[in-house]
């Protein structure tokens, strides 16, 4: 970007400036020159696609490597953003970048204000990749590796992203409006509502899973309990420093906090070792209210003393990590363990690790990584406010996404990386292992899975080589994806001697981050509460009246907190019963966004270009309903949340006192509990979802019917500044970008 | 290595308080820019009232 220099007196120094935008002739022009270099270029990124993807989908051999995996998906990638985003951009949102974005019309120096687009790739890409991504495809690499990866790449080219951009793209006309609030723009009053009370359902059991994950992982761990409960005090430090110390120091006290947090983990294993570790040994449900309350402390405490500093080191932790994992597994290249499809990818009862049939439940089990309704809450929050210009959104929006979506490739060739048989004894429910490695083996060699026979001493070896106890039935995805990281990393660095350093380092990364989610995703719904209640008792609105803080952080802590606390001690293995409900609930939040997309292009009258959003919307709403009315209506005890009520109701009624996984009355009654509860929330979520996408359905037919609808943009304010789109400029985009250079003088904004 | 490292301090926000001041100055306001200490301040104040989400 460069702009117009402060100075610059009256009107008419506009005129004085180079043109804001390259002409869209002169850039479409570009685009269809088809030198023979750019056709050498992309015949050679077109084939080694196709290499990948015929070494994944075809080829039989011994094993598959996992660079394949990375062929498959970068050149997929890259086609993508090349032919179908730019599609996109050309046909359906045709940005003009002699707009003004809302950081230029409304630049305040903080929230809104213009960032260099690299700058804002990594900071969007930063907020919207978490743990969902990591977990999903460690779940479902049950049914195989060809299932989930085709779904993560084709998800996020035809929905995934183009979610993201479309959102993102919205918002920035409508001066960085949120999702609810165009929502209650397109849809009215009813379908606005539904949409608002959507989210925060939704926000709570994506934080109970969350918080769910870590317990699951940090049960009967001591390294993991020391490690992860070091980031409060490191991140406290951190805060005070930034706050006295030396304010505004970011990148010296991140620097200090990664040293600090990599000390904790090392301090771990020590800690592990010597007498101390039964201090820091704690059974899931203990864990579990340990969550709870520091849940409410965190959403209580100022943002400046926890939050804040855990964001800078979540940041930092997060791309670190990434950058250097996908250097690995490039270097490393592991072979793979899973067969392509896998004996329960047919199966319609699913497997140990995801009830279910294939379909829909593969699509559900990943949902971010191939298409994430929470990105909408970003993409419609803080990333349009900080966009130069309107072009950057294509790179920004739909690129950002391919980028998580290569993270959930990663995630799911760790996971099936490691062997088939601990993969099983590690995922399935303690119910099913028993939780021993003697029955944990003798359970997995009985589901007949070829070449997979685990041995007891197999099993004891693996925990004790990553510095645990045990590993069976270490389920929530995180254990599972963290060996299989410290497998890769091991054959980086440091060998079989680091292996349980990187195990732990895979643990606390991914604490890391779902302890940011959880509390800024807690003070996020507390807000959201606040205004809703306001509207009936005006004082909640207040964000600063200190009771009414404490009323919504109780009452969302308490919600989250309740799931969680269910899940842990559900007899039949919280996570498995628990994360489809994730999985669902976070693309249901895809199809309101989608929806409220829908409404939006409808305006204009047209039909034409309206698949682009009617493939990704129609493909989550089957998707998402169907999974529901699995969950609702199945007969199937493991898949059906009714039918596993009813079953133990009858029992209960028949005077039984013991039934599968629930060994006491008291037990069987918690099954009782608890599948009411998950089957009342799935009813909630689909008839919310439902309610919006006909709201949007209505409101789509009517502006077309009407003949067009005028849109709700903002009035276009002229652009006074020009920055490139994408990664790479067009040769035309650098000619104009150098003229801006020469005339007004260099770009005053981060980053280069 | 530069560019690396002044890319990297946007990523995190660390030159958050540099580019308000640039911006401060761009829009041609003749009252003072806040201080630092002050700015950081005002910074943590705004998340506080408005607080954006963290993705899963």
């Amino acid at each position: 970007m460069t702009t117009v220099s402060s100075g610059g007196s009256a009107a008419g120094s506009v005129a004085e400036h180079p043109p804001a935008a390259v002409d869209d002739e002169v850039l479409e022009e570009q685009r269809r020159r088809w030198t023979p270099l750019r056709i050498a270029v992309w015949t050679a990124i077109a084939l080694v696609g196709g290499l990948g993807w015929v070494m994944l989908a075809l080829v039989r051999g011994e094993t598959v490597n996992a660079i394949w995996f990375v062929f498959a998906a970068v050149a997929t990638y890259l086609i993508a953003y090349r032919f179908y985003s730019s599609y996109i951009e050309r046909t359906l949102l045709r940005p003009d970048d002699r707009r003004a974005t809302p950081a230029e019309h409304s630049e305040n120096g903080q929230d809104y204000l213009p960032t260099d687009r690299r700058v804002l790739y990594g900071h969007h890409f930063a907020a919207i990749a978490g743990a969902g991504p990591l977990v999903g495809p460690v779940l479902a690499a049950q049914m195989g590796y060809l299932p989930g990866t085709i779904w993560i790449i084709v998800g996020v080219v035809l929905a995934g992203a183009v979610q993201d951009y479309l959102v993102l793209f919205f918002s920035m006309r409508r001066g960085g409006r949120s999702l609810a609030g165009m929502a209650r723009d397109e849809l009215g009053r009813v379908g606005g509502a539904a949409a608002v009370l959507a989210t925060l359902a939704i926000m709570i059991i994506l934080i109970a899973v969350l918080a769910l994950v870590v317990v699951q992982a940090l049960g009967e761990s001591p390294w993991g309990v020391f490690s992860v409960a070091m980031t409060i005090p490191i991140a406290l430090f951190m805060g005070f420093y930034l706050r006295y110390l030396r304010p505004g120091k970011v990148g010296e006290v991140s620097v200090i906090g990664v040293a600090l947090l990599l000390l904790a983990i090392v301090a771990g294993g020590w800690i592990s070792e010597s007498g101390a570790a039964e201090f820091f040994t704690f059974d899931r449900t203990t864990l579990a209210w340990g969550v709870v309350v520091y849940g409410v402390i965190a959403a209580i405490l100022p943002v400046w003393m926890l939050l804040a500093p855990r964001d800078y080191l979540s940041t930092f932790m997060k791309i670190g990590t990434i950058v250097l994992l996908a250097v690995a597994v490039v270097v490393v290249r592991p072979d793979v363990m899973a067969p392509a499809v896998s004996e329960f990818a047919g199966n319609p009862a699913g497997g140990p690790v995801v009830p279910g049939p294939l379909f829909p439940f593969l699509f559900v089990t990943i949902a971010c990584g191939a298409l994430s309704g929470f990105h909408a809450l970003i993409s419609s929050g803080t990333t349009p406010k900080l966009l130069e210009k309107e072009r950057q959104t294509r790179f920004i929006g739909y690129g950002g996404m391919l980028m998580e979506s290569f993270v959930a490739i990663m995630a799911l060739v760790a996971a099936v990386s490691i062997d088939r048989g601990i993969y099983f004894a590690m995922n399935s429910p303690a119910a099913m292992t028993g939780g021993a490695v003697d029955s944990a083996a003798m359970f997995v060699n009985s589901l007949g899975l070829a070449g997979v026979n685990v041995s007891p001493e197999l099993l004891a070896g693996t925990a004790q080589s990553v510095g645990e106890q045990t590993i069976v039935s270490r389920t929530g995805g995180a254990p599972t994806l963290a060996l299989g990281l410290a497998n890769i990393l091991s054959g980086l660095f440091g060998g079989a001697a680091l292996m349980s350093f990187w195990y732990h380092f895979a643990i606390m990364f991914e604490a890391l981050f779902i302890l940011t989610a959880v509390d800024a995703g807690t003070r996020v719904a507390r807000f959201m509460l606040q205004d809703a209640v306001g509207s009936f008792v005006p004082k909640f609105k207040d964000m600063s009246w200190r009771p009414g803080v404490w009323i919504g952080t109780l009452v969302m802590c308490g919600a989250w907190g309740g799931i969680l606390i269910m899940g842990v001690t559900d007899p039949l293995g919280g996570i498995n019963t628990l994360f489809p409900l994730f999985g669902i609930a976070n693309q249901l939040l895809a199809a309101i966004a989608l929806a409220v997309c829908l409404a939006i292009v409808a305006r204009r009258g047209t039909i034409g270009t309206l698949w682009i959003v009617l493939v990704p919307l129609v493909a989550v709403t089957v998707i998402t309903v169907t999974a529901s009315l699995y969950k609702i209506f199945s007969s199937v005890p493991a898949v059906g949340y009714w039918a596993q009520h009813n079953a133990y109701r009858e029992a209960l009624a028949a005077g039984r006192t013991s039934m599968g996984a629930a060994r006491t009355p008291e037990a069987m009654e918690a099954v009782v509990r608890n599948t009411f509860i998950q089957g009342s929330l799935s009813i909630l979520f689909l008839v919310l979802a439902l309610v919006v996408i006909v709201t949007a359905a209505i409101a789509a037919v009517g502006s077309l019917r009407a003949g067009g609808r005028p849109s709700l943009e903002d009035e276009p304010v002229p652009s006074k500044l020009y920055a490139p789109s994408g990664l790479v400029p067009q040769p035309a985009e650098k000619e104009l970008e150098a003229r801006w250079l020469a005339e007004v003088g260099p770009p005053s904004r981060g980053g280069h | 290595m530069r560019a690396l490292v002044r890319w990297w301090r946007g990523v995190i926000g660390a030159d958050a308080y540099e580019r308000y001041l640039e911006s401060h100055h761009r829009r041609g306001h003749t009252h003072p820019p806040m201080g630092e200490r002050e700015f950081w301040r005002a910074k943590v104040d705004a998340q506080e009232a408005n607080p954006s989400s963290r993705c899963c």
